[in-house]
């Protein structure tokens, strides 16, 4: 599945309905099977109005947003969102707010418990099972909607931010256990980020966003920087002469 | 009083308790008041073991409350589907809500003399009546219930191509539940009221209603005071079985 387009933007613009807002204007890209994909910008300029598009939750005002068909794949949700805010359910435990896509799909046999289990534990949060979001701090929240976004398997992954409340220690291990599962699963990731390093360590490609739509200058692509580095990567990746290079570029492009 | 203010409920209320009886009685003592006035605790005491122990008290309730439980139930299974309509569909919203708050401004007491005669059974013009007072209460908390849902949650739900009725079930009933509830705690003691309106209004052969209107028609205040205590013993029954039903369904809220 390497190499085929997988979701396509053609030509999109995007104004909110209420205000007359002008948000995006002419977004293209194409984004291949498997690729890990990251977007940055500066705050406020739509990339997570691009991210909600890109999920089919906004319908784009002009232009064409298509996503290939699925093969083999059993699931009949396709996509897997991380939203800026965590967005649990209050009066679900940790398990069932991660059981929830599985029991929309009416899974609940023995498998599908063990792949919550599976989860919980992959983002470490194993002994935490049974509290309610209330009683966890903001980046434990985070890392259930992380395990609540894999659970069913989606062929499209869509982060917004999902690092955000996270220290930079866990941040890094977190983003290390993203690149794990990503290798191991069929997944394509699409994140919006605000930190440079991140999308440089984690992304296939980064793309910067510009603009300032909030003074009728709406967003659009300015740049887009292939990241060539090899896989896997671990942290001491970072230290190398490419790594940055890639950094300096993306600074520069979101300077502009 | 810190000291007080350490103690369990039951005992500060008690004390409290005990102390409005020992007012009344000291006040009924030194006014001087005739019995038929301003009857005292003990007066009040032994009218109730008359009533009780004839069988009289336990007959009139058992009426009342077979009012009175109809008549919230009804109430409310008509409620939450119309409040489902208008918080859901604008169009119903503008057409209904000004009959409906039109209506609010009708007191209950002027209406219920025409559904007597309307209503051939006696029984049902009463359980009628408590259901136009419990009515609205409850409609306008599940329509604050239902708009309170966070949107992001819809739009998880929408991300997982949830169908409108696992939206229902899953988001937003249980969303809505704390304020539903607190509705159904209002309502259950105003269903009470407009049980006894409707006694008050057809003082027919039954209920407490009718046991008050008799009682002061002979002057026999302190029956009177029996069954003003009795409906406030019911009133405070029903609230605390909704209470205790809120408390088991929204556990996940005393964790906050
Ligand atoms: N529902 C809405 N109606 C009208 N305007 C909106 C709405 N949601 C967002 N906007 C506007 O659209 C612009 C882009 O918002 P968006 O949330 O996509 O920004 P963002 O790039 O994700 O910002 P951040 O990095 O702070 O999350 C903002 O200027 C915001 O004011
Ligand atoms: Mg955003």
């Amino acid at each position: 599945m390497e190499n085929q387009p997988f979701l396509v933007a053609e030509q999109v613009s995007y104004i909110f309905p209420d205000g007359q807002f002008h948000v995006l204007e002419d977004i293209s890209l194409t984004i291949n099977a498997g690729d890990f994909v990251a977007l940055l910008g500066p705050s406020g300029v739509g990339k997570s109005t691009l991210l909600r598009l890109l999920g089919g939750l906004l319908k784009p005002t002009s232009g064409r947003i298509s996503m290939a068909d699925l093969p083999e794949s059993s699931a009949t949700d396709p996509i897997g969102v991380v939203f800026q805010r965590d967005n649990l359910m209050p009066w679900r435990t940790v398990t069932e707010n991660v059981q929830l896509p599985l029991e929309l799909q009416r899974q609940a046999d023995q498998e599908s418990r063990y792949r919550v289990q599976e989860m919980i534990e992959l983002v470490g949060l194993a002994g935490f099972e049974g509290s309610y979001p209330a009683q966890l701090s903001g980046g434990m929240a985070q890392r259930v909607a992380i395990a609540r976004a894999l659970v069913h398997r989606p062929a499209l992954l869509l982060l917004d931010e999902p690092f955000g409340s996270l220290d930079a220690l866990t941040r890094e291990r977190m983003g290390q256990e993203l690149l794990r599962i990503w290798h191991a699963l069929p997944v394509t990731v699409f994140m919006v980020t605000h930190s440079i390093t991140e999308a440089v360590m984690l992304a296939d490609e980064v793309l910067v966003m510009g603009g300032r739509p909030a003074v009728g200058d709406p967003a659009a692509l300015i740049h887009r920087v292939p990241i060539g580095l090899p896989r896997p990567r671990q942290l001491e990746i970072q230290g190398t002469r490419s790594f940055q290079k890639c950094a300096k570029e993306i600074r520069s492009a979101i300077q502009v | 009083m810190p000291w007080l203010n350490k103690q369990p409920t039951w005992l500060i209320i008690s004390i409290s308790f005990l102390g409005l009886l020992l007012g009344w009685h000291l006040l009924v003592a030194w006014g001087g008041y005739a019995r038929f006035i301003l009857p005292g605790p003990v007066d009040v005491w032994q009218q109730f073991l008359i009533v009780l122990r004839d069988g009289r008290l336990l007959k009139h309730s058992l009426y009342t409350i077979s009012e009175v439980i109809p008549g919230l139930i009804i109430g409310s299974l008509i409620a939450l589907p119309l409040g489902y309509l208008l918080a859901k569909s604008q169009l119903a919203e503008r057409l209904l809500s000004p009959y409906l708050i039109a209506s609010q401004a009708i007191p209950v007491i002027a209406i219920a003399p025409l559904l007597t005669i309307w209503v051939r059974s006696t029984y049902w013009a009463r359980v009628l009546v408590a259901v136009i007072v419990v009515f609205f209460p409850i409609l306008v908390n599940i329509i604050a219930g239902l708009r309170s849902v966070p949107a992001e949650l819809y739009e998880l739900m929408a991300s997982l191509q949830a169908s409108r009725r696992q939206i229902f079930y899953k988001l937003e009933l249980p969303a809505s539940l704390p304020i539903l509830l607190a509705g159904l705690k209002v309502g259950a003691t105003l269903s009470v009221i407009g049980a006894l309106v409707g006694e008050f209004v057809q003082p027919k052969s039954q209920g407490l209603g009718f046991l008050l209107v008799t009682a002061r028609y002979q002057f026999k205040t302190a029956l009177v005071f029996v069954v003003l205590v009795t409906l406030a013993v019911i009133a405070l029954t029903m609230y605390g079985v909704v209470a205790l039903v809120e408390k088991r369904m929204l556990r996940w809220q005393a964790k906050n």
